[in-house]
């Protein structure tokens, strides 16, 4: 088991590719088909120029708060690369690689993020739980999902993430302890990002590591270079497998950085420095998961050329169908979904508001 | 008919649901083995197993978001809070995720839950053993709040609620969970939620009451009668969503109306049905509402409880007071 060779309450850090994208883990390197690499390439391509286009619409006015997620790119598509279709993911609000690796469509989570709720309508088959704001609770949840699969049998393993700030959360705990109590099909991955929003992971915990808080629940535990798409690859489809095995829980540290802000409401240049951010710009996945796709004559810089300018305008395409309609929300869609039946209240109030419409008009 | 308890009604309906239906689990501290504190589960799990009827780590926050977990994911988890006043860390999961999974989800992912919470007082409990917390999931949109007050209503208001396809928040008024008998039918029925039950006619004043104070009320009309005040009892049945026409109809007829109720005075329940008759039937009103509930304090501890809990003698000086009122 890898969790046991990579012993993260040793400071030992599982990692494959190294900074400038090598190989130095060979025996760890994942036989993956070039298709799959290249989609885990596109889709951090595109996931990144999305989150720099949805600061700059934010700044022109144009978008609302926006949590971005540049710089954990590897973590959430390593991750989501290792499930299965019928795996179910637990998610925090940063989580917009995963959902367009498992097959959401950005013009969902652009329109979720200017404001309607119409984009919390996942694609059929995309088993992930709606955004969720609130910090913490996605483990508890993440329990409950992985306790059903098991008491009916349905191979499925539940995959839940949480920022290095949530496990500061009561709700972590209990429901990882939960999830490995019950043996539940959970795989726990935190995205230390270092920084919960400006509170500095050094001060939000006296762990070493936050990946030795496994040794708490009884179960295995591991810190990633979440900077590196193969490692994390790696880690989290062994979690995978032991989950889907009946072996339990498995946590998961991806280390990595928030390159951005918290979100767009959120200056880091007060809290942090340009050194900092600069020593991890060099660690970025993005370049050298591209060099390593090129050294294995995958993919070429003419290719990622035509790529960027792809994404570009089906970003800037998917965002003007998204202005188009986004503010324009049916009455009834406020009220209908609060329970399966309008109850009499409810009915009373929609119609009552229904009328002064009416009237305006 | 078997002449059981409010207990053994719960009891009975949970077993023969899951009899029925396959998907539903039971579960909470102490819920398995020992069929809980009040032993209201008890005999389940040597029935239906452990995976269907098992023990927690003691952890609100996780059993309640657990089964908004398993609830999305095809069971119908039936989750069982100890006490009342334990609430408090499992309700960021109940508001937070059960309450509104299907809002944010758009009706895709829904959370046909029912979570059983022991309510009120009058039982010489510790501290935060008798609460009477209904305004806190009352006033929260995407759940249901149902409260029996006899072993009839016990069994078809909780079918009910494990039919129901949202999370459905069950109090059980633990002082009454032994106190009395009722002939109940072995065959399954359900109680609509929503729909309050007028207990008794009368034609002087309404009174509308809930779980184990609707005995109470009974109690102080017994001692009113005498003196020829005619009350009309209403229970709720279910807290939210409220049944306005049952009380309306019934305040059009006596023109006088009162609440009572354990629960908190300020911003409680009590207000919010006063609201209601005030908005909707103030022109059939001969006198100002009344609210006679619990007061704005902690819960006292069992030897000051009976000032707090509304007594039979005192509900009867409010009922006699708002019958000598006059417009």
């Amino acid at each position: 088991m890898i969790a046991k060779k990579y012993d993260a309450s040793k400071d030992k850090q599982f990692q494959i590719l190294d900074q400038n994208g090598k190989v130095v883990n060979e025996k760890m390197e994942p036989k993956l088909p070039k298709e799959t690499l290249l989609k885990m390439y596109k889709t951090a391509v595109l996931g990144r120029n999305a989150d720099i286009k949805a600061l700059q619409y934010q700044r022109q006015g144009r978008m609302l708060t926006y949590a971005p997620n540049m710089g954990q790119e590897a973590a959430q598509i390593g991750m989501a690369a290792a499930m299965e279709p019928q795996d179910w993911n637990s998610p925090m609000y940063r989580e917009l690689n995963t959902l367009l690796y498992r097959g959401d469509k950005l013009e969902n989570v652009f329109l979720y993020w200017y404001g309607n709720e119409r984009g919390s309508i996942k694609p059929e088959g995309v088993k992930i739980l709606p955004t969720n704001i609130i910090i913490g609770s996605q483990s508890n949840i993440a329990a409950g999902l992985a306790m059903a699969s098991k008491i009916r049998k349905t191979n499925e393993v539940t995959a839940f993430t949480i920022g290095d700030g949530g496990t500061a959360h009561g709700e972590f705990y209990e429901g990882l302890n939960f999830a490995a109590s019950f043996k539940a099909p959970v795989v726990a991955v935190i995205q230390n990002n270092q920084w919960a929003i400006s509170t500095p992971v050094r001060k939000a915990s006296n762990s070493e590591t936050l990946a030795q808080k496994g040794v708490a629940f009884g179960i295995p535990y591991i810190q990633v270079d979440g900077n590196d798409m193969l490692a994390m690859y790696v880690a989290s489809k062994e979690a995978m497998d032991r989950a889907r095995k009946g072996d339990g829980p498995t946590l998961i540290e991806a280390f990595t950085y928030r390159m951005g802000p918290h979100t767009t409401s959120d200056d880091p240049s007060i809290y942090r420095t340009k050194e900092e951010e600069n020593e991890w710009a060099k660690k970025d996945q993005i370049a050298r998961f591209k060099t390593y796709l090129i050294n294995k004559g995958y993919w070429s810089e003419e290719e990622d050329k035509k790529l960027e300018e792809e994404v570009l305008a089906e970003i800037n395409d998917t965002f003007k169908k998204v202005e188009s309609y986004g503010a324009n929300v049916e009455l009834i869609e406020i009220f209908e979904h609060t329970y399966a039946e309008m109850t009499p209240q409810l009915k009373e109030q929609y119609e009552e508001h229904k009328k002064y419409l009416e009237g305006v008009k | 008919m078997a002449i059981i308890t409010l207990l053994e009604a719960i009891n009975q309906a949970i077993d023969q649901a899951m009899e029925k239906d396959e998907s539903i689990v039971v579960f909470g501290e102490d819920a398995g083995f020992e069929g809980g504190v009040f032993r209201v589960t008890a005999g389940l799990q040597k029935k239906y197993g452990e995976t269907r009827v098992f023990d927690t780590p003691i952890a609100e926050s996780a059993i309640v978001g657990s089964a908004v977990g398993m609830a999305i994911n095809g069971l119908k988890p039936i989750a069982e809070i100890q006490f009342d006043g334990f609430i408090f860390p499992g309700y960021t999961d109940l508001v937070t995720h059960a309450a509104r999974m299907r809002n944010r989800s758009r009706g895709q992912f829904t959370v046909p839950m029912v979570l059983r919470l022991p309510h009120g007082g009058g039982i010489r409990a510790l501290e935060h053993h008798s609460e009477a917390l209904e305004v806190l999931f009352g006033s929260i949109p995407g759940l249901k709040v149902v409260t029996p007050s006899t072993p009839y209503d016990a069994k078809g208001l909780l079918l009910a609620a494990i039919n129901d396809p949202d999370p459905v928040v069950f109090l059980e008024p633990k002082r009454i969970y032994r106190a009395g008998k009722q002939e109940v039918p072995a065959e399954m029925y359900e109680i609509p939620i929503g729909k309050a039950k007028v207990v008794k006619q009368g034609t002087d004043m309404t009174v509308v009451a809930w779980g184990s104070i609707v005995r109470e009320v009974e109690k102080a009309v017994k001692l009113v009668e005498a003196e020829g005040i005619s009350v009309e009892i209403i229970d709720l049945r279910t807290i939210s969503p409220i049944d306005e026409e049952t009380i309306l109809n019934s305040v059009k007829k006596t023109g006088k109306f009162m609440v009572v109720t354990e629960a908190v005075k300020s911003y409680g329940p009590a207000a919010e049905l006063i609201t209601m008759v005030n908005e909707k039937a103030f022109f059939h009103l001969e006198a100002a509402p009344v609210r006679f509930t619990g007061f704005d304090i902690t819960v006292p501890l069992a030897r000051g409880e009976h000032y707090h809990f509304p007594q039979p003698e005192k509900i009867a000086a409010y009922i006699r007071k708002l019958a000598k009122a006059r417009p």
